[in-house]
């Protein structure tokens, strides 16, 4: 399992742009920070799940599945997003707890409901799971409505949509975006600090002074 | 980290208590320090340092470590005071030792000239209490140099045509240009227009115990890790530390100024972590706590001698509350520009700064800017364009492809003063020491909207002329919702129709002053901070002054 720390390896790269008295300042304060997020990672992949059953997790994780598919690039899967709604759940996010105990039981009503026999939302195929969740989108709702309104799984859907973006985003050494997932998909460099040129549009820019004087010859 | 602090008995009294140390209160108390006051600055915020700074978007986004908790702390809003305020949040600060200047953007634009004589030049605009400043530009011209030497400002002097006069060039060069800079300038100078450098209350060189800025990307809302921004807490607050005069006291939470019978302030009440009560004693106070908590302050220390809240004879106490209208509009570009890394703006364009009102059809004027200030989270949940779905394969497509590929013009620009704009106390709901909450009540001056509409045009064309794939914004709304907290104690010559004087003395009581956003009586073009880091150096001599000449004393 890879634990490179962003971190850790910002301060590893040294005074590389960071002034020798700020190093010799802050070191050891910044180090004893830095220890504290790796061992918070470290504890951020439980061998068990805190909050949820191991079924509630199997249908938790299948559909943060759904909200960011993997296809050619990982998704919310792959960067372990059940993990962190897990552990958020009974740090950060504990007054989302009863939103998921009566949500799942909701969204579970409306998987019966549509496909009569089934229970579970882990159960469905992908087209499937993506017709019950595309029942959240407001028009579609409105149209079918072949179930009960139930606002509860509404903002079920709505928390499980922004934690899994949570989960699937945050700097890696913050518990979840396992192996840096996420940032591999949007193409973010796992790097705690960056030099000039950024971008592409910057690369090639001439400096303030002879930027104004291409100007003037134009 | 405190460096040789005193620690001040309650019952001593010290020359000044601080409420709040923020920009203004930062300054102030490295300044009266440095002067031989002694000096308590009382912080209802923890004492966070840098290493307690991190990249973790769930602090910030979910657990409010650096600002007011909504939970602790809610807030109500209302349009009009004709209707019943109903519970919202309403206002972000900074609620750590440092202030908001921990966590801001750190934009340090000087106000020009007109901002402080607007009402002569232009004249009465009709719904809005405009008035002059009775201190103008040249006044505090000495001061923005100072903040620009002291706390360290990067930018090019001369850079932008349109800048007021400047005695000193700044004390170092620009950070870096971004793509998103370089895209803007571009098209700008296209346009006819004048892009500059932006100044920034960043390092671009180090300085003692400072490192210059990194780029780590994560500014905005963010502490930084390695001192590089210019907030109080790394620039003004250990500086007070050193002098051995003055004590940093977190975690106290001032809900009174007390005052004794001959209607003189004797010192600041406030909770401790554990909720218990202290009077700290003091010649003077000095109240530095932002554009609403200075105010609420002020009303929740009503008493028998003010009724109407303290230094309130002129009922303008939390009133005349301006936010800065401004938005977005947002542009997806062909190939990477890779602006999450790095500082926010790069670039800055002040050619709208005063339109004629005779010519464009309203009031007001502003500054765009060029920026990327979004964080990984915050940029899937707001920086995708509109009909993006939430979820699913065609919504992970556009996060993937969009996130390098977007940057933002930033329009910033006036809010007209309007007197039922304010910060009150709500009769009903109360923070979780049991006290009245912040009521907001705010409608933007139809000004305000019509000028946000107009700029978004010049930032569309800016966006055009660059070649942008897509380009968005929305419609100009009325807000509901205020970060920059501007003009609700306002400064003035005639205590009437207004709350301090030049001085930041109010009007009503002889040896309390009052410090910051609160103190503005424009609202300039977006970018209050550095103005208001100018008026505490500015305020601190003139305090000083005062103190001199033995009138604080009893």
């Amino acid at each position: 399992m890879e634990q490179s720390l962003s971190r850790r390896r910002f301060l590893a790269a040294g005074a590389r742009g960071l002034s020798a008295a700020w190093v010799a300042t802050h070191w050891p304060a910044v180090l004893a920070a830095a220890e504290h997020a790796h061992k918070s990672t470290l504890a951020a992949a439980p061998a068990k799940f805190e909050f949820f059953t191991p079924e509630e997790a199997k249908e938790i994780d299948a559909i943060t599945a759904r909200i960011i598919p993997t296809d050619d690039t990982p998704g919310a899967r792959e960067a372990g997003v059940v993990y962190f709604i897990d552990r958020g759940l009974t740090t950060f996010a504990t007054d989302d707890q009863k939103t998921y105990r009566e949500g799942l039981p909701e969204l579970q009503a409306r998987v019966t409901e549509l496909f009569p026999g089934i229970t579970k939302f882990s159960a469905l195929t992908a087209d499937q799971q993506d017709e019950i969740l595309h029942t959240f989108d407001e028009q579609t709702a409105r149209a079918r409505r072949p179930f009960r309104a139930r606002p509860g799984a509404q903002n079920f859907f709505d928390t499980l949509q922004q934690h899994t973006m949570a989960g699937f985003l945050i700097d890696p050494d913050y518990g979840g975006n396992h192996d840096g997932a996420g940032w591999k998909v949007i193409g973010r460099e796992r790097e705690h600090m960056f030099q000039p040129p950024f971008g592409y549009y910057d690369k090639d820019y001439p400096g303030w002074e002879a930027a104004m004087k291409d100007m003037e010859k134009k | 980290m405190s460096v040789d602090q005193p620690k001040y008995k309650t019952s001593d009294e010290v020359d000044f208590v601080i409420v709040g140390s923020g920009a203004a209160g930062g300054i102030l108390a490295k300044e009266l320090s440095s002067n031989g006051f002694r000096v308590v600055v009382l912080e209802q915020g923890p004492y966070l340092t840098e290493a307690d700074f991190t990249h973790n978007e769930i602090e910030i986004l979910a657990e409010d470590k650096l600002t007011n908790h909504p939970k602790l702390q809610p807030n109500t809003f209302r349009k009009t005071p004709d209707e019943k305020a109903k519970p919202q949040r309403a206002l972000v600060y900074g609620r750590c030792v440092g202030g908001t200047s921990v966590h801001f953007t750190a934009n340090f634009w000087r106000f020009h000239e007109i901002d402080f004589v607007e009402r002569s030049k232009v004249g009465a605009v009709p719904g809005a209490t405009l008035v002059d400043w009775p201190i103008t530009y040249a006044d505090l011209e000495p001061y923005y140099t100072k903040v620009e030497w002291e706390i360290g400002v990067s930018g090019l002097a001369g850079a932008s045509p349109f800048d007021p006069p400047r005695s000193r060039p700044y004390p170092m060069p620009p950070l870096p240009v971004k793509s998103s800079g370089v895209i803007f300038e571009r098209a700008a100078r296209k346009l006819g227009w004048h892009p500059f450098p932006a100044p920034m209350a960043i390092l671009s060189q180090p300085r003692p115990g400072r490192s210059a800025c990194v780029q780590c990307g994560f500014c905005l809302s963010f502490g930084c890790e390695v001192g590089a921004k210019s907030s109080s807490l790394v620039a003004a607050i250990r500086v007070a530390e050193r002098t051995g005069r003055c004590e940093i006291r977190p975690n106290s939470y001032v809900h009174k100024i007390e005052l004794d019978a001959n209607g003189r302030a004797v010192g600041a009440v406030y909770f401790d972590e554990k909720k218990t009560t202290h009077l700290q004693k003091a010649k003077a106070v000095v109240v530095c706590a932002n554009g609403a908590e200075t105010p609420r302050l002020l009303l929740l220390s009503a008493n028998k001698q003010f009724p109407g809240g303290l230094a309130n004879s002129s009922s303008l106490v939390g009133k005349n509350l301006m936010f800065n209208s401004g938005g977005v509009v947002t542009g997806v570009y062909e190939h990477p520009l890779n602006d999450y890394k790095g500082y926010c703006v790069s670039r800055v364009l002040h050619d709208f700064y005063e339109p004629d009102p005779q010519k464009v059809g309203f009031y007001g004027g502003g500054g765009l800017d060029a920026r990327y200030d979004f964080t990984p989270i915050s940029f899937a949940f707001g920086g995708l364009p509109p009909g993006t779905p939430r979820w699913g394969k065609e919504f992970k497509a556009t996060l993937a492809h969009n996130f390098t590929r977007t940057m933002e013009i930033f329009c910033h620009g006036t809010s007209l003063p309007v007197e039922n704009n304010s910060f009150s106390l709500d009769p009903d709901l109360k923070d979780a020491w049991g006290l009245p909450a912040l009521r907001l009540t705010y409608k933007d001056h139809p000004d305000d909207l019509k000028l946000t509409a107009w700029l978004f045009e010049r930032a569309n064309a800016i966006h055009e002329a660059a070649g942008a794939v897509t380009k968005w914004s929305f419609p100009p709304q009325e807000q509901q919702f205020g970060v920059h907290l501007l003009g609700t104690c306002r400064m003035g010559n005639d205590p009437k129709t207004s709350v301090i004087n030049p001085d930041h003395r109010t009007h009503d009581v002889k040896n309390l002053f009052l410090c910051d956003g609160s103190s503005l009586v424009t609202s300039g073009r977006g970018q209050p901070t550095m103005t208001i880091m100018a008026l505490a150096f500015r305020a601190a001599d003139r305090i000083t002054a005062l103190a001199k000449r033995g009138e604080l004393g009893a």
